[in-house]
C-alpha cells in the first residue's frame, strides 16, 4: 500500500473523523503545514503595505494553513470537501469562513474579487484521481483552473503547493493552468534534497510581464538544504531510480548512546504534544554508575 | 459564514448565468466582534455588491445600512462602523442559501455552507 493518501480513498472518505483529528494533532504535520503556508504566502508576493487582503485557501482542511494567514492579518475563505476536517476547524475556532465544496466542480465566486489564493498539498492529490464514475481528472482540472482564474483579481497570484507523482502529472497540471490563462511556473525549494524538496506552482492572473517572473526556489545554489538536513543528499545530485527502493538507513547509535541533546529534543517534542514530561535537570540523560 | 463571503459567493451550477446574489434563508445568526480596520474596508468597498449586502443584512434584522453608497461616504467613520458590522460581524449560523435562478437550496450548518453539487449539476 502506498503512503500517498490520494491512492487509498477519495478525500471525503479518507479524512473521516478519526483521520482528521489525527492529522491536526500531529505536531509534525502542524509544523510542516505552518512552514509550507508561510512560504506560500511569501511567494504570493502581496504588496508590502500591511493591508489585509481577502485570500482563498483551497483545501483548507482543519485550517492549519489558514492560521498562518490570520497571523499575518489577512481575511480568508477556506474550502474543503471533507466535513470531518471542517468540523475540526470549527472546534479550533479558525478566523476564516469555511465552505464545504469540491474544487473539481469549480469555485463559485464572483469575478475578480479574490486578492490571492494558496493551496497546500491539495490540488494534485485530489484533482488528478478519478474517484467516482463521473470524475474525469481533465475536466476537473479545467473547471478548477478556469473558475480560479475568473475569481482572482487581475495581477493576483495563486500559489499551489503540490507533490507531483511524476513529470507527466506535473505537466498535466501546468498545462491546464496555462490553458486557463495563467502565467507562471514551478518553483522548487531544495531541489537536490529528496526529503525537503517542495514544489510550488506560482500562477499569475493575466498576461506574462515582468511582475509575473517566477521567483527563485530556496536552496538552489550553494545555500544549505536545511538545518537538520545531512549533506549526503547534496553530494550525489543524480538519484537513480533503484535508489528509491533501498531500505531506509537506520539511525546509527554510537558507543556513547544518544546523548543529552537528543534526549532534550525528544522531551521538548513530547511537551509540545501535551504529554507530562519530567523537568530538565542536571541529571537528565546522565549515565548510571557502573556498579560492576 | 460572514456576509463578506456571502457577497463573494455565486451559484456555479452548469448553465446558470446569473447565480448572484444567493438568497439568504436565516434560521439562526450570531454576532462576533472583529477588529476594525478601515483600510481593509476601503479596499473591499469597490468589490462589494452594495445592494446584495444591504439585502443580506436586512434579512438578519440589521437595517442601518443606507440604500445607496458611493466611495465619498468612506470618509465618515459612522458609515465605516456600520459597514464593518454588516460585512464582518454578522454570521449566518443555520439556514440556507438559495440560487436565484434555479431555486436550488444550499444548506448552511454550523456556519458552513454546503456548496457540493450533484453529479448532474456539474
Amino acid at each position: 500500500m502506498s503512503s500517498r493518501p490520494e491512492l487509498q480513498a477519495p478525500p471525503e472518505i479518507f479524512y473521516n473523523d478519526a483521520e482528521a483529528r489525527k492529522y491536526t494533532s500531529s505536531s509534525r504535520i502542524t509544523e510542516i503545514q505552518a512552514k509550507l503556508s508561510e512560504r506560500a504566502l511569501e511567494l504570493l508576493a502581496l504588496p508590502n503595505d500591511d493591508m489585509p487582503r481577502l485570500l482563498l485557501d483551497i483545501g483548507c482542511g482543519s485550517g492549519l494553513s489558514g492560521e498562518t494567514l490570520s497571523e499575518n492579518g489577512h481575511h480568508w475563505i477556506g474550502l474543503d470537501i471533507s466535513q470531518s476536517m471542517l468540523n475540526v476547524a470549527l472546534e479550533r475556532e479558525v478566523e476564516g469562513d469555511l465552505l464545504l465544496s469540491d474544487m473539481g466542480q469549480g469555485l463559485g465566486f464572483r469575478d475578480g474579487v479574490i486578492d490571492g489564493a494558496i493551496s497546500i498539498s491539495a490540488v494534485q492529490q485530489w484533482l488528478c484521481n478519478a474517484d467516482k464514475s463521473c470524475h474525469n481528472p481533465r475536466l476537473r482540472l479545467k473547471a478548477f483552473f478556469g473558475s480560479l482564474y475568473r475569481c482572482l483579481a487581475r495581477g493576483a497570484r495563486a500559489v499551489l503547493q503540490v507533490y507531483p507523482e511524476n513529470i507527466a502529472q506535473r505537466e498535466l497540471i501546468l498545462g491546464f493552468a496555462m490553458r486557463a490563462g495563467f502565467a507562471g511556473g514551478v518553483v522548487v525549494d531544495f531541489p537536490h534534497s529528496s526529503k525537503s524538496r517542495k514544489e510550488y506552482l506560482v500562477l499569475t492572473c493575466g498576461p506574462p510581464s515582468i511582475s509575473t517572473a517566477v521567483p527563485n526556489g530556496k536552496g538552489e545554489d550553494e545555500e544549505s538544504c536545511s538545518d537538520d538536513e545531512s549533506s549526503g543528499d547534496e553530494e550525489n545530485q543524480t538519484v537513480s531510480i533503484s535508489d528509491r527502493h533501498r531500505p531506509r538507513k537506520k539511525q546509527k547509535i554510537g558507543k556513547k548512546g544518544r546523548g543529552r541533546e537528543w534526549v532534550l529534543k525528544k522531551k521538548e517534542q513530547m511537551r509540545r504534544k501535551g504529554n507530562v514530561v519530567p523537568p530538565d535537570t542536571k541529571y537528565t540523560a546522565r549515565k548510571r554508575k557502573d556498579r560492576f | 459564514m460572514r456576509l463578506l463571503t456571502h457577497n463573494m459567493l455565486s451559484c456555479n451550477i452548469k448553465g446558470v448565468t446569473n447565480g448572484f446574489p444567493l438568497r439568504l434563508e436565516v434560521e439562526k445568526f450570531v454576532e462576533k466582534e472583529v477588529e476594525f480596520n478601515s483600510d481593509f474596508l476601503k479596499n473591499m468597498f469597490v468589490k462589494i455588491e452594495w445592494k446584495a449586502l444591504v439585502n443580506a443584512a436586512r434579512s438578519m434584522g440589521y437595517e442601518e445600512l443606507p440604500e445607496e453608497a458611493d466611495s465619498s461616504m468612506l470618509d465618515s467613520d459612522e458609515f465605516l462602523k456600520k459597514f464593518h458590522h454588516a460585512l464582518l460581524e454578522l454570521h449566518l449560523e443555520e439556514g440556507a442559501l438559495i440560487c436565484p435562478e434555479t431555486g436550488r437550496r444550499f444548506p448552511v450548518n454550523k456556519g458552513i455552507p454546503n456548496m457540493l453539487l450533484h453529479e448532474d449539476e456539474v
